[in-house]
C-alpha cells in the first residue's frame, strides 16, 4: 500500500473498495430477486399481479445482476488490485477508473429498470435491454484500456500466468458481448441465430468469467500460501487448452435442436476435451496447496478459494457427462441444468469472490474484520445452502426428464417437482441468511473506528487465522 | 515486453474467431440457400384462429387491429412476440421439438432448421428450460378463449400450473387489451405452418 510510482500509489484502493461495495450491493439485489422468483414455484409469489415485479421479469434481474453486478464488479476490483502489483505499474488513469466505475453501475441500474419495465432482450445471459448494450461496450473498451495498458507497458521480465488470462479475457469479452447481443438480435434469425446465442451463453462463462477467475486464483492462492505455483508446465497446458477448446462449444446448449448435427458433435467433442484440460489446472492448484493444507483451516480466503476449486472439479466432471447425447435426452430443459448453473456461477466464481472479499475488504477499508466468527458462519451457511440447492435441483431434473419421457401428462411432472421446489426455496433462504451475516460483517468492519496505526501491521489477517 | 503481451491479445482474437467460425458461421452457411422470409410472407395465409379472434372479441379487435387482414395480422404477430419477450415467457417455454424423449408424440412434428428461417425468429426463442410445455406446435391445441382465461388466471384452466397470471393484459372489465389479443394470435400462429390447410396436405 505504501508503494508508489511517480508519486501515484501503485494500487488505487479507493477504486477497489467501491467496486467491492457495488459487488456486495448487487449480490443482495440478485439474491432477493432469485429468492422471490423461487416462491412463484410454490404458488406463493409475494408480488403477484404487479406488472413491474412479474416473476418472468424478476428472473432476468436475478441472473443478469449476478453476472454483471456481483461477479463483474468483484472481478474488476480483483484486477485493479492484482494487475498493478504484478506489473509494478499503476492503471492507465485513476480518472478513467472512476468513470468506468460510474458507467458500470449506470449500466446495472438501467438494466434493472429496463428489464422490470419490459424491455429485456431475448438473449439468455444477455437480457440487458438493447439500448443498454452500446453503453456496456463503451464501458468494456474503457475498462480494457485502463487495465491492459500496465500489462502491455510493463518492464518486468516475462508475464505471469495471471496476466495471460487477463489479456485473453480482455480480447474475448468485448467480441463475445458484441456477437451475442447484436448478431441474433438484428441479423441472424432462427437456428443459426440460436447457434450464436449458444456460443454467447457459453463464452460469457468461458471467456469472460472463467479466465478472469483463474487469473485471480493464480495471483491470490500463491500470494496467500506464500509459495510459488506448483508447475509452470501445467499452467501453460491449462491456459492454451482453455484458449483453444473453450471458444468452440457453444452449440452444446442446444443439443438435439434443429442446428446441424456436425456443429453439435463438434461442440460435444470440444467440451469433453476442455474438461480434461481443466483437470490439469485443478491438479496444479492442489500441487501448490501440498504441504500447506493447514491453511484451509486457518485462512478463510484460502478455504473459499479451494472450496470453489473443488466445486469447479465437480462441475467439470459433471459437464463431461451431461454434454453427451445420452444424458441430454433426459436432462435437457430440466432443473438439472439450473442446478449446474448455480454450482458454476455461485459455487465456483461466487465462492472465489467471497475469498477475495475476505482478503481485500480489510485492506480496502483499512480496518481488520470486526466479526470473524460471522464470516465463518457465512461460509458454512453459503456452502450448506448451495450444496442443498444443487443436489435438490439435480434430482428434480432427473424426475422431470423421466416423467416427460414416460409421456405422462405434463401436469404430473409439475406435481412431482413441487417438493423439490420447496426444498430449493429453503436452500435459497439458507444462502440469503448467510449473505445477511456477510453484508453485516462488511458494514460493521467498515464502520468501526480505525485501530491501525502502523502500516506494517497486516490488519486483514487479524482474527481470521494464519 | 510489449510484444509478449500483444501475443496474448492476438491469440485471444484468433481463438475466438476459430470458435466463431466453427460454431457460428458454419451453421449460417448451411442455410445459405434458404432465403430469410419476411413477416408478411409468414403471415399468409392468415390462420383461422385469427379470424376467430375477430369474432370472439369484435369490439376490442376492431379497436386495436381494425379488420382481420395480412397487415393487421403482421401487427398482431409483432406485438405478440414483443409481449412474449417482455414477459420472458421464453425462460419457461421452449420453442423446438427434439427427436428424442418421445417429444414428437407429445408436441408434434420434430423441428427442422428451415422452418425458423424467417424474421419472426429474429431473435429466435428456442429457450433452454421447460417449466411449462414447449410451444412451437401450440397452434390450435387450445381455443382462443382458453388462452385468454389461461393468461388471466392459469390455474382456472390448468390446476397444476405454476405460471404467473397476467392481469395487466386485461382492462378493468376483464376485457382483453391489444397485448392479450396479440399474444394469443402469436401463440396460435406457432406451428400453424405444419398444419394441413383447408383440404390440402401438411407442408
Amino acid at each position: 500500500m505504501i508503494a508508489t510510482v511517480d508519486g501515484r500509489p501503485l494500487v488505487n484502493m479507493d477504486l477497489v473498495r467501491w467496486h467491492l461495495a457495488a459487488s456486495a450491493t448487487f449480490l443482495a439485489v440478485s439474491l432477493l430477486a432469485g429468492l422471490a422468483y423461487s416462491f412463484q414455484f410454490n404458488n406463493l409469489y409475494p408480488f403477484g399481479g404487479v406488472e413491474w415485479l412479474s416473476p418472468g421479469r424478476v428472473r432476468l434481474v436475478h441472473t443478469n445482476i449476478a453476472a454483471y453486478g456481483f461477479i463483474a464488479n468483484a472481478f474488476i476490483a480483483g484486477m485493479l488490485f492484482a494487475i498493478p502489483r504484478l506489473t509494478r505499474r499503476p492503471i492507465l488513469s485513476d480518472g478513467l477508473g472512476w468513470l468506468v466505475l460510474g458507467a458500470w453501475q449506470l449500466v446495472l441500474v438501467l438494466t434493472i429498470v429496463g428489464q422490470l419495465a419490459g424491455y429485456g432482450q431475448a438473449i439468455e445471459w444477455g437480457e440487458t435491454p438493447v439500448f443498454v448494450d452500446p453503453l456496456v461496450l463503451v464501458g468494456l473498451v474503457l475498462l480494457v484500456a485502463n487495465l491492459a495498458t500496465p500489462i502491455l507497458q510493463t518492464r518486468e521480465e516475462g508475464l505471469y500466468v495471471s496476466l495471460w488470462y487477463f489479456l485473453a479475457a480482455f480480447a474475448w469479452t468485448g467480441l463475445v458481448y458484441f456477437m451475442g447481443n447484436y448478431l441474433p438480435q438484428f441479423w441472424v434469425p432462427g437456428t443459426a441465430g440460436a447457434a450464436i446465442t449458444g456460443l454467447f451463453i457459453h463464452d460469457l462463462v468461458g471467456l469472460f468469467v472463467t479466465p478472469i477467475g483463474w487469473g485471480l486464483m493464480y495471483f491470490f492462492v500463491p500470494l496467500l500460501l506464500r509459495k510459488p505455483i506448483w508447475s509452470h508446465a501445467l499452467s501453460l497446458i491449462g491456459f492454451w487448452g482453455l484458449a483453444f477448446f473453450y471458444p468452440m462449444q457453444g452449440v452444446h446448449h442446444f443439443l438435439f435442436s434443429p442446428i446441424p448435427m456436425y456443429a453439435q458433435y463438434g461442440a460435444i467433442v470440444a467440451t469433453i476435451a476442455v474438461e480434461v484440460v481443466v483437470f490439469t489446472v485443478i491438479v496444479n492448484f492442489f500441487g501448490t496447496l501440498h504441504g500447506r493444507a493447514e491453511a484451509i483451516r486457518g485462512n478463510l480466503a484460502i478455504r473459499w478459494f479451494f472450496t470453489g476449486i473443488v466445486m469447479y472439479g465437480i462441475t467439470c466432471f459433471q459437464c463431461a457427462f451431461q454434454v453427451t447425447l445420452t444424458f441430454q435426452k433426459v436432462i435437457h430443459f430440466t432443473d438439472w441444468v439450473v442446478g449446474h448453473a448455480h454450482m458454476v456461477m455461485f459455487g465456483v466464481f461466487g465462492f472465489w469472490i467471497m475469498g477475495l472479499f475476505v482478503e481485500l475488504w480489510p485492506r480496502a477499508v483499512k480496518r481488520p474484520w470486526a466479526t470473524p466468527r460471522l464470516l465463518t458462519m457465512h461460509y458454512w451457511l453459503t456452502l450448506g445452502g448451495l450444496s442443498l440447492m444443487v443436489v435438490d435441483l439435480t434430482a428434480a431434473g432427473l424426475v422431470q426428464g423421466f416423467s416427460w419421457g414416460s409421456l405422462s401428462h405434463f401436469g404430473e411432472s409439475v406435481a412431482a417437482s413441487m417438493p423439490f421446489w420447496w426444498v430449493r426455496t429453503v436452500a435459497g433462504l439458507v444462502i440469503v441468511a448467510g449473505q445477511v451475516l456477510f453484508l453485516y460483517a462488511l458494514v460493521a468492519t467498515a464502520r468501526q473506528p480505525s485501530v491501525v496505526t502502523s502500516p506494517r501491521v497486516r490488519p486483514e489477517l487479524a482474527g481470521v487465522g494464519d | 515486453m510489449e510484444r509478449v503481451g500483444s501475443a496474448f491479445l492476438i491469440a485471444g482474437v484468433l481463438t475466438f474467431l476459430l470458435g466463431f467460425f466453427l460454431q457460428g458461421v458454419m451453421p449460417i452457411l448451411t442455410l445459405r440457400h434458404v432465403p430469410i422470409a419476411t413477416v408478411e410472407q409468414v403471415a399468409t395465409p392468415i390462420p383461422a384462429t385469427f379470424l376467430q379472434l375477430a369474432d370472439d372479441y369484435p369490439a376490442e379487435f376492431r379497436r386495436d387491429f381494425g379488420e382481420p387482414s395480412t397487415p393487421s395480422f403482421v401487427r398482431a404477430l409483432e406485438l405478440g412476440k414483443a409481449t412474449y419477450v417482455a414477459e420472458a415467457c421464453w425462460h419457461c417455454h421452449s420453442q423446438f421439438v427434439r427427436p428424442v424423449s418421445k417429444e414428437d408424440l407429445r408436441y408434434g412434428p420434430v423441428s427442422t432448421q428451415e422452418e425458423y428461417q424467417n424474421r419472426m425468429h429474429l431473435p429466435h426463442l428456442f429457450g433452454t428450460r421447460r417449466v411449462g410445455p414447449d410451444l412451437i406446435r401450440e397452434a390450435d391445441k387450445h381455443s382462443n378463449d382458453w388462452h385468454m382465461a389461461h393468461l388471466y388466471d392459469p390455474r382456472s384452466v390448468a390446476p397444476y400450473s405454476v405460471m404467473p397470471s397476467y392481469p395487466w393484459f386485461f382492462d378493468a372489465d376483464r376485457r382483453p387489451t391489444a397485448r392479450a389479443l396479440a399474444l394469443v394470435a402469436y401463440l396460435q400462429w406457432l406451428g400453424s405452418w405444419t398444419q394441413a390447410p383447408e383440404g390440402g396436405t401438411p407442408q
